[in-house]
């Protein structure tokens, strides 16, 4: 057992803490938001030539054979330092999958531009009535003449406005709702009859809903077998949870850390407020909090590659069910305790709580989760 | 990062698996799986099964006739052992006081009482709350005034769990009243069998005897009994509670409790399908769940970081209190829930081993039932017991975010 990044890893960590300090400060965080692409394409770069987004990939694509630790120690960073880039998306939730699932022509043309920084993805897997339900798929699929004709919405495509290209869901056999029957398809942002609607996020990113009308993709373009991708696409959500998890705790503990140092300097009645036994229980609740969420997102991530779907999933829906619950608790209270000064655009606490609350109700938020969680108590329960 | 144990790590818990497979009484483990009464004999009789084995005390080094396991090791066999429904040893000689005299005793105190603490030949409890210092302890009272070869003891100690049983105390008296409170406290180790000393129980809200009132009425102490240097009890005393905290964790028992949970819940039937189909039911197991998976790794990552650091635990044993204390008391409130109408017999016989039962009631009232809400009532100590919840969360936000 091992419950520490290795010296390799923490040189990596050290790394973006010093990239955050130097070329990302708040001000300039809200600068980038503020500009049409919603994120830095400076930064972009730099992550190509810091490895980051070649990660993830075996090293006969380019890659640098990573794995879902290291994917949690940059998504750590990323929770610390606010970053808007599409990291998650294109290299952890696509790319990801890509490498799991795709054919190796697509593979062998697509991980090495992902890492090179210049090919962004988006899943759009989601859509208005399903939730958070990835099985819901009205979206249609059909083929003739050797090709896909995909017509349907998606909606809230994180990262969707900058994308180049979609892994689009779309059903091919069955009905809304049924697990089999759904496809996976590489999908071109130029594609005809495709409409993009991008729009900016609360945390001040960009998404996009899709309208998809008759769009025609050639065989190459298919992900998995016909009708049978809702495990890979799962898997590959699984995966961005287990991310999301660790980019939640990164903003937990940088959310703690202002919380005290504002509770060390702010006086009222004459005194610093963070002597008053009610708000000392509420930071000690928060630090619990703070600790027992990242055991969690270990747990998500020492998960996240394992081939056991069953066990993959319970733990990942375990994590980011408690870390939407913990980050509730953690952004409430470092509002509260913030005071006026919490509720405000200036401090960037507000930034970090719209953050938070926007990872809980991405792909399954608490309640969703722990339904998940629950369900798989009824399973192997012995008699007394 | 990695969460798996090693072949070797699974070897030894297929080890400690076989042991308590051929070695635990069966009357014991019965008598555990079913929440019934054990007795000081019981415990004791496992206590010498363990030190027979080399595994008198799982926590000491072993050059004090411990097994010096590292931290891994001690939580498979807590694991284990409670998974196998074996008793849990004496932790206030074992965890508590054995530490303190292995860092700060004298080397006639280690060769004394240390063997005899292992061998089970003497019962130890904690003399440390008074009626009028429970989360502030330092206000102690019961002075220890020295005469020649002796220091005579007078005062009263309470909630001393299982001191109807003990050979010997050991206690935080008063040995000076002239500078700071915490100044002026000694740690002394008491013969239970000395004239003056009154045991007087004390029956706890589920109508057991587990703790006790101790009177000292000029109590005469030999000064060899003194553990380090007389008015720096405090330091030591706060080493014992640190250590006291960090069994307090108890995943293994609350991994047990989740167990027995689970199969309660599948048991029992609500609208003739199992309560656990029920999923307002189901959804508040999972949610004590994952707090027991989160506390789990957050307990081992503690534990090994101080191992790793070659140091001695710190304050970061409070957000294991906080945590195992509240998971053990939502578990017995689950465990008492599922139940349903069956939580309400107080039936005092049945708590006890060989109940014949009245036969209408036992129609329904499974032989799992009986001490369930006793349980959940008695289990309320646990947010209360060394030091409160408050009291720790005074300890985080003063030791390790500086408030």
């Amino acid at each position: 057992m091992e419950f520490n990044y290795s010296e390799e890893q923490l040189a990596l960590q050290e790394t973006l803490q010093r990239f955050i300090s130097r070329d990302y400060d708040f001000d300039k965080r809200r600068k980038f938001s503020a500009s049409s692409l919603g994120y830095s394409a400076e930064a972009w770069t730099q992550y190509a030539e810091l490895g980051l987004l070649s990660l993830p990939y075996p090293e006969e694509f380019g890659g640098l054979g990573g794995n879902a630790v290291d994917i949690m120690l940059v998504m750590e960073q990323f929770g610390q330092g606010l970053l808007l880039e599409p990291y998650l998306s294109t290299v952890v939730t696509c790319g990801g999958l890509i490498r799991d699932a795709a054919p190796t022509p697509m593979k062998q043309k697509m991980l090495p531009q992902i890492a090179a920084g210049e090919l962004k993805l988006a899943l759009a897997a989601y859509e208005a009535a399903g939730r958070y339900d990835l099985s819901y798929v009205g979206c249609t699929a059909r083929e003739s003449g050797g090709s896909w004709h995909l017509t349907g919405r998606k909606t809230v495509v994180l990262d969707g406005a900058s994308a180049d290209h979609y892994l689009v869901s779309a059903r091919s056999s069955g009905g809304t709702g049924d697990r089999d029957g759904i496809s996976l398809f590489l999908v071109p942002r130029d594609a005809k009859g495709l409409t993009v609607a991008a729009y900016p996020t609360q945390w001040g990113a960009r998404a996009a809903d899709l309208k998809l009308d008759e769009v025609t993709v050639g065989a190459d373009a298919l992900i998995g077998a016909p009708g049978r991708a809702l495990p890979i696409i799962e898997r590959a959500v699984d995966r961005a949870n287990a991310a999301l998890c660790a980019e939640a705790v990164g903003i937990i503990n940088a959310l703690n850390q202002a919380t005290l140092n504002y509770l060390k300097t702010r006086k009222q009645f004459g005194v610093a407020i963070g002597t008053f036994q009610a708000l000392k229980h509420k930071m000690a609740d928060m630090l619990i909090a703070a600790e027992q969420s990242r055991s969690m997102a270990i747990i998500a991530a020492v998960h996240a590659d394992s081939q056991d779907a069953a066990e993959r999933h319970r733990a990942i829906s375990a994590a980011k069910a408690y870390i939407g619950q913990a980050g509730r608790l953690v952004g409430q209270s470092a509002v509260q305790m913030h005071g006026g000064m919490g509720v405000v655009d200036e401090l960037i606490v507000s930034h970090y709580f719209k953050r938070l609350t926007m990872i809980d109700l991405s792909l399954g938020d608490a309640d969703y989760h722990l339904a998940n969680f629950s369900d798989t108590l009824r399973q192997a329960v012995s008699s007394v | 990062m990695d969460l798996k144990y090693n072949p070797e790590e699974e070897k030894f818990r297929t080890e400690v698996r076989a042991f308590f497979d051929a070695e635990l009484p069966t009357d014991i483990r019965t008598k555990l799986q079913l929440g019934r009464r054990i007795s000081k004999e019981d415990m004791v009789r496992w206590q010498k099964i363990l030190f027979r084995k080399g595994w008198g005390a799982v926590n000491w080094p072993k050059r004090f006739g411990g097994t010096g396991w590292d931290i891994v090791q001690q939580h498979i066999f807590e694991e284990e052992r409670a998974d196998a429904c074996a008793p849990p040893q004496n932790p206030f000689s074992l965890k508590m006081l054995a530490p303190v005299m292995q860092t700060f005793g004298n080397a006639a105190q280690q060769e004394y009482f240390l063997p005899r603490i292992l061998s089970g030949d003497d019962w130890w409890c904690q003399g440390y709350s008074e009626p009028g210092s429970g989360s502030d302890l330092a206000s102690l009272r019961t002075s220890a005034v020295r005469q020649g070869d002796h220091y005579i003891v007078n005062g009263q100690k309470t909630w001393n769990t299982m001191g109807q049983y003990a050979d010997w105390i050991f206690c935080l008296v008063r040995t000076s009243s002239e500078a700071r409170p915490q100044q002026g406290i000694s740690f002394l180790l008491i013969d239970m069998k000395s004239p003056g000393i009154t045991v007087r129980p004390i029956i706890m809200l589920d109508g057991e005897h587990e703790i006790n009132d101790i009177f000292f009425d000029n109590v005469k102490v030999p000064v060899q009994n003194l553990i380090g240097e007389e008015n720096k009890g405090w330091t030591y005393a706060k080493f014992l509670l640190t250590h006291e905290r960090s069994g307090n964790a108890g995943i293994g028992a609350c991994k047990r409790a989740l167990k027995k949970l689970k199969e309660i819940a599948s048991e029992q039937t609500s609208n003739g399908r199992p309560l656990i189909e029920d999923s307002r039911f189901r959804d508040r197991i999972a949610q004590v769940e994952m707090e027991l998976m989160a506390l789990e790794i957050t307990n081992l990552r503690v534990l090994s970081a101080t191992a790793k650091a070659q140091g001695t635990l710190g304050p970061e044993v409070s957000v294991l209190k906080i945590k195992g204390s509240e998971i053990i008391q939502q578990l017995a409130e689950l465990k008492m829930h599922a139940l349903g109408h069956d939580a309400l017999p107080y039936v005092r016989e049945a708590l006890e081993m060989g109940w014949a039962g009245n036969p209408l009631l036992s129609s329904h009232y499974r032989s799992y039932a009986p001490p369930i809400s006793g349980q959940y009532f008695n289990q309320r100590k646990t947010t209360i017991y060394a030091g409160s919840t408050e009291i720790q969360k005074n300890i985080i936000s003063q030791m390790i975010l500086g408030l």
